[in-house]
């Protein structure tokens, strides 16, 4: 074995220049992919991250229907029993998961001198940062506190178009889970900016104790988000808290899981269609590559007619001169692995720590719920993923000219010119 | 060309398409890779051109128009206190004139409609129905019912989820409140009259429809208007009609074209520019590693031959020539080809790709869910004229380092 590897070594440097241009292209596809896969695969997980850290939270319970069509009475009983419950099951297996019950309603809200509809939010002021950080956004005045004081929290552009800030009252006017006239007079505490000129805009929160008062809701509520340490918690969750919710279903109506996918539909589909487009372009990339491998390695077994030809008289059988063919192409592509690993691992580390940017990234970046700045990931997989399918067409590459060795005629061979 | 080489053109051509053809199974196969990356380059252009141009259109339709005029502080506070004067005479004569094509005076203010069973937020439009379609608006879109007949009509036209939200139907009242001038609530019960469909299904909750002279009077804002949406001529060249605009609208008003209007859409247009761009480098330079591997094997395979001729007096630069007018009809041979199949594939897709698999991942980018391959002369252009020049570039040298062999060398060398 050592032989057949140190002759197709020779054989492969032979022409130095054909090789190494080779191999450049492979290198080339490779950092190439190895830096847009990585790209890919970091704002991909930013964007999720993203997405749901800000509000919604990587799971949610919810009555059956609402996520189609979220109404007031769509509800849970007893809301904030079970968040609690449902926090201390989770946290048997997951012990970083956080559960926070909500309501929601449309409201008119007016100022001294504006009105607007907005989503209006009851949260239960000391959960509620366990599984969003908007609390943590507020830049001036507080976040609510725990006790169901009428006081409010809006976002800048609310507090903008509203021209009302912390220590203005606002007005809330809506219907009540019964259909009754709901309306209330709060207080602004805190004002949150977020990045997201749509939550910025339309959403505000109300202590669920003064929300469920004023919209004759009981202890009702219409969600619970839910809080993992990791993306790869939320199965596992889903599967803890689905148990916990079709044992209480029951008593009233039914009571479902959604992770992130149910929530965010488009989400999903967004990475799907980008990937989609992703590997149409790596694929064309690919394909040339191995057909330069291909048009080399015809060649070399070509121009090698004759040799062939005397190797085979002498016994060889054509499956170990086809066997050689593909080593010398496993070797080249190695090195093309090898070289395009390394070359696209220090790219990729190197935006890695220091954030990847173009002019006009930033705008575009925003509504995807991005920073301006892409951080590509760094994994294992997302090094290997396209390294080794460019290896693997390579070698696909070279079947054609190995197998030609087969119809070799060692008589004629030896004639060739 | 011929004085210097002592060979005349048509007789390197000739020269030249017979190297290309001795050893034809590397010339087939460097002629397919050329073939499929041109493709490629014009396919994928074509495809992402034509979801920006989608994106931007349905972008524009949703603004609408391609220059808006409001008032300066509408945009930021869309209140009805930052409304505009109905159009001067100066303005009105402006907007009758190329190159603008149509234009409508809209009411636009944040407003809540609730039926009796629930109540929502929306954006409430007070429109002039014939302009609202020279602008724009498919009156096809109107799914049931019908749309508003004329600025006083007394019906509201809401979207097909604001519907099914409100569990409300077609002919139910609804109520509609706002704000007045005066920051008191303005209020008013609407029969509902149409449902449309929106491009974006956002839009169908988002937006309810009702006359202009009966939202105006509701509101008592006379005859002022919130926003005068003008269009005219081509998107990617709005620059004459902004300037048109904004010469009859004195101080104290904002003009601004689309680009400016959605960020997002105008930056999309020059990403896009720049995308293009790269990715016909990008598989050009993957190209280019095999087209410099081919010809230096045709090259490498007749040193002899090449000795041989100028031994015989062909002059170094004859050579060159000779090397770069093989390349060049690999090249321009690769081209046609490429070409040819990009439109082959191209035009059985112009009906549109239907993307509804993944249509709420599209709407998150702002796009439709059927894609149409745009394919423009523009992009043509240069997919061609990168291949052609960058590989006249390539092909140097290769093609330099055959007229460098000496001739008593590359005689003797088997």
């Amino acid at each position: 074995m050592t032989l057949n590897l140190r002759m197709a070594w020779r054989n492969l440097w032979r022409h130095k220049r054909r090789t190494w241009l080779t191999v450049t292209a492979m290198i080339f596809s490779n950092v190439l992919l190895v830096f847009m896969i990585s790209l890919q695969f970091g704002s991909y997980e930013m964007m999720i991250v993203n997405t749901l850290q800000t509000f919604s939270g990587h799971l949610q319970v919810q009555a059956a229907g609402y996520q189609d069509n979220p109404r007031l009475r769509t509800s849970i009983p007893a809301i904030e029993s079970l968040a609690q419950a449902l926090q201390q099951t989770l946290r048997e297996t997951l012990p970083g998961a956080r559960a926070a019950p909500r309501a929601a309603a449309f409201a008119l809200a007016s100022s001294e001198r504006r009105s607007f509809a907005i989503q209006l939010v009851g949260v239960q002021p000391s959960a509620e940062p366990g599984v969003s950080t908007l609390p943590g956004l507020v830049t001036s005045g507080r976040y609510l506190r725990d006790g169901g004081d009428p006081e409010i929290v809006i976002g800048s552009v609310m507090s903008r178009n509203l021209k009302a800030g912390v220590g203005d009252e606002i007005t809330l006017l809506g219907a009540g889970r019964d259909g009754s006239f709901a309306a209330g007079v709060v207080t602004v505490v805190g004002v949150f900016d977020s990045g997201s000129a749509d939550m910025d805009r339309g959403i505000a929160e109300v202590p669920l104790d003064w929300f469920q008062d004023a919209f004759a809701m009981a202890d009702h509520g219409n969600t619970i988000a839910i809080a993992v340490e990791r993306l790869a918690d939320v199965p596992p969750a889903v599967r803890v808290a689905a148990a916990m919710a079709s044992a209480r279903g029951d008593e009233a109506g039914s009571l479902l899981v959604l992770d992130w996918n149910d929530l965010y539909p488009g989400l999903r589909q967004a990475i799907q269609a980008d990937l989609f487009s992703g590997w149409f372009m790596y694929g064309v990339l690919i394909f040339l590559v191995a057909f330069s491998v291909l048009n080399t390695q015809l060649m070399s077994v070509l121009e090698r007619t004759r040799e062939f030809g005397v190797i085979s008289a002498l016994g060889i059988r054509p499956r170990k001169l086809a066997a050689l063919v593909m080593l010398e192409t496993a070797q080249m592509a190695l090195i093309g692995l090898g070289v395009g690993l390394l070359l696209g691992w220090l790219v990729a580390q190197y935006f890695n720590v220091h954030g990847f940017s173009y002019p006009g990234m930033e705008q575009i970046a925003e509504r995807y719920n991005l920073p301006g700045e892409m951080y590509p990931r760094v994994t294992l997989g997302t090094l290997l993923l396209g390294p080794s399918v460019v290896f693997a067409f390579c070698l696909l590459a070279a079947i054609y000219p190995a197998v030609r060795l087969f119809r070799l005629r060692p008589v004629e061979a030896m004639r060739a010119a | 060309m011929s004085r210097d080489s002592g060979l005349s053109l048509p007789a390197m051509s000739r020269l030249s398409w017979r190297y290309l053809w001795r050893n034809h199974r590397r010339t087939v196969i460097m002629l397919l890779a050329i073939t499929v990356g041109v493709w490629a380059m014009i396919f994928m252009t074509a495809l992402m051109r034509g979801m920006v141009d989608k994106m931007i259109e349905d972008g524009i339709d949703a603004l609408p128009g391609l220059v808006q005029i409001h008032h300066p502080a509408f945009r930021d506070d869309p209140n009805i206190e930052n409304s505009l004067p109905a159009p001067g005479a100066e303005l009105l004569e402006a907007l009758a004139s190329a190159p603008v094509a149509a234009w409508a005076p809209r009411v636009k203010v944040p407003a809540m409609i609730s039926s009796e069973r629930d109540t929502r937020g929306v954006t409430l439009l007070g429109v002039d129905p014939a302009r609202e379609i020279e602008l724009g608006f498919d009156p096809q879109s109107v799914v049931a019912g019908r749309f508003l007949e004329g600025a006083d009509d007394q019906g509201l036209v809401v979207g097909r989820k604001m519907l099914e939200r409100l569990e409300t139907e077609l002919g139910k009242r609804v109520v509609v409140m706002s704000q007045d001038p005066e920051n008191e609530i303005a209020d008013r019960g609407f029969r509902i009259v149409g449902v449309f469909e929106g491009k974006l299904p956002s839009q169908e909750e988002q937006w309810i429809y009702a006359g202009l002279g009966t939202t105006q009077k509701l509101l008592g804002m006379g005859g002022a208007v919130s926003e005068i949406a003008v269009t005219g001529g081509d998107f990617r060249d709005v620059g004459a009609l902004h300037a048109h605009v904004r010469a009859a609208v004195g101080e104290g008003a904002e003009v601004l074209p689309w680009t400016e209007l959605d960020t997002y859409l105008g930056l999309m247009l020059g990403v896009m520019d720049g995308f293009v761009l790269v990715w016909i480098i990008v598989i050009f330079l993957a190209l280019s590693f095999g087209l410099v591997n081919t010809l230096m094997m045709a090259v490498f395979e007749r040193i002899r031959e090449i000795g041989l001729m100028q031994a015989l007096g062909m002059r170094p630069a004859a050579i060159l020539y000779q090397v770069l007018l093989e390349s060049l009809m690999l090249l321009a041979l690769g081209l046609l080809l490429g070409n040819l199949l990009a439109v082959a594939t191209i035009l059985p897709l112009r009906g549109g790709i239907d993307l509804s698999m993944v249509a709420e991942g599209f709407e998150m980018m702002g796009v439709s869910s059927t894609l149409y391959p745009a394919l423009t002369r523009k992009d043509l252009v240069m997919a061609n004229a990168v291949v052609i020049v960058l590989g006249f570039l390539t092909s140097l040298l290769p093609a330099w380092r055959a007229s460098r062999y000496r001739p008593v060398e590359a005689i003797a060398k088997t």
